[in-house]
């Protein structure tokens, strides 16, 4: 029987939720290929409670005090020594922003092949593993070459909600890390000027994307959401051109919502847009481009010029309101 | 201080792409490529390194022949000079392949930083920094929203997520991949238009820089292109504008009951 480990990321000793989801996938991997499943957890001398009663074979906890605090040098040394005792078929993660900063690194010291934001897999006798390329434009089926595999999961990709019961074994791993060179010195972490905008209540988002055009076009979307009593959020580019503040952004550098309706204006739906709001109860996408990722997951689709049907809707909503 | 920056070629954010017929990759007939929008930034984040400390910038690249325009355009906007990585032999490199050609053509000129985008708008796996950085045995920070000199340390603030930063510092020489937004990107002047047809682009193939067969074979490839499978059976609207809008401010009401 052979073996899978699962990286666990935490902060403060709280698991990181992207890597409770890849946990799931791991699970199911585990299950496919009959092969046992290991945790590892770095930086930490106890078992994080939200792991001591999920279906895990067992967890390996490596205290190693240059873990604490995360930086890219420790974390890869450590982890390719684990991979030199352990041998896995698959290294799992959750695809967090840490996750691409160190598992590159990793990857190309164990010269093996990193297969980043996986969104699934399939499996006839081989493995393949489903990413999303060209923003979400185009899927594709990736194959490796025999050996370690080192996977890392989208946010989404697996649902966390029951990864099962156990009680698995803890294993200490003492990995000294003293003579590791580092040159990477971390400062505090810190939150810029807390949100005002927090879309994580509003009922009703109206966000807008690139398809905008125009930061004058912006009004347009503002009124459409003033009069639907609607938080306005944005996707990445939009923030990047300076035409909405940081806080308004929607998605994986962003906020995460789940509101009752999510008007996407212009929006193309890139995966890391779709990670923040795909939840959403109702979605509603207007965008010029048919073949614009956000189809694939709005309940109503406009393919249209978002000026055409902005300002009608605006009007139309107002009217009803005064009736 | 002398700054190396790493640009890419990807089509247009707004082109229609079509799956080639042998489902490994897309007709690029009669697409439009431009500079990777990160790696614009990164650029940007170059010169502007440059124009407070002194030194070089020059721009490197890795594609067929259309990606040259990427390098013309970096030295238009004021890159001293261009490393232009191409050979039949690099066509569909994964990673880890492109990373020994970059490491190749870099490792001998003693650069102090290493900038490029966090990631391109095509194959989009954000890998080919940090594994570059391992190539070159280099310190790394990825996600990098702001730079700050400090000696021979540079200070970097990196994007975290849910709203969180994190400042931190690296001793020289180091590789940063640049996020989109840290900084405003200039368009190129006609003075550096003209300035750019007498300035260097070399050309290197596989052969120069001393890569064989096997440090160019990957060890993932995309089998199969396909279009997404719909997650959702959206319902489309359709009509005139007038109707679209009747349309959906009635389903809004009955069907989805969110207004």
């Amino acid at each position: 029987m052979g073996q899978l480990l699962i990286f666990i990321q935490q902060q403060d000793g709280i698991v990181s939720r992207v890597s409770l989801e890849a946990l799931k996938g791991a699970q199911e991997l585990a299950a496919l290929l009959d092969h046992s499943l290991a945790g590892i957890v770095f930086g930490l001398e106890t078992l994080p409670d939200e792991l001591a009663d999920i279906r895990l074979d067992e967890v390996l906890l490596v205290p190693a005090p240059e873990l604490t605090v995360y930086s890219p040098e420790y974390y890869v040394a450590a982890m390719d020594e684990i991979l030199s005792t352990e041998s896995p078929a698959l290294l799992i993660a959750g695809h967090t922003y840490q996750a691409r900063d160190w598992l590159p690194r990793l990857a190309r010291r164990r010269e093996r092949p990193l297969i980043s934001d996986c969104v699934g897999y399939h499996h006839n006798g081989e493995l393949f593993w489903v990413r999303q390329i060209f923003q979400g434009k185009i899927s594709t089926d990736v194959t490796t070459t025999p050996g370690l595999v080192i996977v890392s999961f989208q946010s989404g990709a697996f649902r966390s909600d029951d990864l099962g019961s156990g009680s698995p074994s803890v294993r200490t791993l003492d990995i000294d890390l003293s003579q590791v060179p580092s040159r990477v010195y971390p400062g505090e972490r810190f939150q810029d000027a807390k949100s005002i905008v927090d879309l994580d209540r509003a009922e009703r988002i109206v966000a807008v994307g690139r398809g905008i055009g125009e930061e004058e076009n912006l009004a347009l979307a503002r009124e459409l959401a003033d009069t639907l009593e609607a938080g306005l959020g944005s996707s990445r580019p939009i923030i990047d051109y300076g035409w909405l503040p940081h806080d308004h952004q929607v998605g994986s550098s962003g906020q995460t919502v789940s509101p009752k309706l999510y008007l996407g204006v212009g929006l193309s739906g890139a995966i890391q847009h779709q990670v923040g709001m795909k939840n959403s109860n109702c979605i509603v996408a207007i965008n010029k481009d048919p073949n614009a990722p956000i189809f694939e997951i709005a309940d109503y689709g406009i393919v249209a010029d978002l000026l055409e049907i902005v300002p009608r809707l605006t009007t139309v909503l107002k009217e009803r309101q005064e009736k | 201080m002398k700054i190396s920056v790493i640009v890419r070629q990807v089509p247009h954010q707004e082109s229609v792409l079509k799956i080639s017929k042998d489902e490994t990759w897309i007709d690029e007939e009669n697409l439009v490529f431009i500079t990777n929008e990160s790696d614009s930034y990164a650029l940007e984040e170059g010169l502007l390194l440059k124009e407070s400390q002194g030194g070089e910038v020059v721009v490197c690249t890795l594609g067929p022949e259309r990606a040259g325009q990427v390098l013309k355009d970096a030295l238009a906007k004021g890159a001293d000079r261009a490393i232009f990585l191409r050979d039949d032999s690099f066509d569909r490199l994964d990673s880890q392949g492109m990373a020994r050609a970059f490491a190749a053509a870099l490792k001998d000129e003693q650069f102090d930083l290493i900038l490029l985008g966090l990631q391109t708008d095509d194959i989009g796996n954000a890998q080919l920094g940090p594994i570059l950085a391992e190539e070159l045995d280099l310190p790394h920070a990825t996600l990098v929203v702001g730079t700050e000199m400090l000696g021979r340390r540079v200070k970097v603030k990196q994007e975290q997520e849910g709203g969180w930063f994190q400042h931190i510092e690296m001793d020289l020489p180091a590789l940063l991949t640049i996020q989109s937004g840290i900084n405003k990107p200039r368009y190129a002047s006609l003075r550096g238009i003209m300035a750019m047809k007498k300035k260097e682009i070399r050309d290197l193939t596989a052969a120069d820089l001393g890569l064989n067969t096997s440090d160019l074979t990957p060890d993932q490839v995309l089998v199969r292109l396909y279009v997404p499978p719909k997650i959702k059976d959206t319902a489309f609207l359709e009509g005139a504008p007038d109707e679209i809008v009747a349309q959906l401010v009635e389903k809004l009401t009955n069907e989805a009951k969110v207004l």
